[in-house]
């Protein structure tokens, strides 16, 4: 399947850069015309994975982020955000909700809830100590 | 900078603009210092001015939840923005009788 526009972003892995991120995606996608909800969905979802990246990932450790960003046919989104970070031993385990291995930090352990309750579809791909990838899909509804 | 009113053992405070986990830990500190010097009753955050929230903004409110109830108080989020009903109703929070 050929993508109709595309955009790719690396960025350090500083907290301060989640928000950017988030605004990034949501210019991308702004040509979809999506709703109020389904920008702030998005927006919701990249914030919990860049999260993931810069909390997990890296462990607060210098890194970088990477988003790929992809619009398909009938408006579809496709997200890749990625980090070559330690990765997830267990995936299931990870995306449990209310797990969380930083509950001193006050994490909730919602990130992937929160992702699969904002997007259509939540696909992770990670292998201990080479990375992570969080796939992120979305329809953005035609306009009523 | 967060704004807060104290009166009637109520601590209230107006949280604003983004929350996520990069502003997570300064909001939670500026709550947590008046939390232990004043010892309300009652804490009351105000979500009115908050154009975004993430998970982050859960852990914040669950945390709180803990900080307040150590000193023997409750906690009360008021004020809730439409594109926020999502995530609080989804985190479970609303079980602590928080509403």
């Amino acid at each position: 399947m050929k993508s109709i526009n595309e955009m790719h972003i690396k960025f350090p892995s500083k907290s301060l850069n989640e928000g950017f991120a988030r605004s990034v995606v949501s210019a991308f996608v702004m040509e979809l015309d999506p709703t109020i909800a389904e920008l702030a969905d998005i927006k919701t979802a990249v914030s919990e994975a860049v999260t993931n990246c810069i909390v997990h990932g890296y462990r607060r450790e210098a890194g970088v982020v990477y988003i790929d960003a992809y619009i398909y046919e009938d408006k579809l989104v496709v997200l890749k955000i990625r980090d070559k970070g330690v990765g997830i031993e267990d995936i299931k385990e990870a995306m449990k909700p209310l797990f969380t291995t930083a509950a001193d930090e006050e994490r909730a352990g919602l990130g992937f809830a929160v992702m699969q309750s904002f997007m259509d579809k939540v696909k992770v791909r990670s292998a201990v100590g080479k990375g992570t990838t969080v796939t992120l899909e979305k329809k953005i509804v035609p306009t009523r | 900078m967060l704004d807060a009113d104290y009166k009637n053992d109520v601590l209230t405070v107006f949280l604003n603009g983004e929350i996520d986990h990069d502003r997570a830990a300064d909001i939670r500190c500026a709550i947590d210092g008046r939390i232990n010097t004043l010892r309300p009753k009652k804490l009351e955050l105000d979500f009115s001015k908050v154009s975004f929230m993430d998970s982050s903004g859960i852990g914040l409110i669950m945390g709180r939840y803990r900080a307040v109830g150590l000193v023997g108080g409750v906690l009360k989020i008021k004020n809730i923005p439409d594109n926020l009903t999502r995530i609080i109703e989804l985190s479970g929070v609303t079980s602590l009788g928080v509403l």
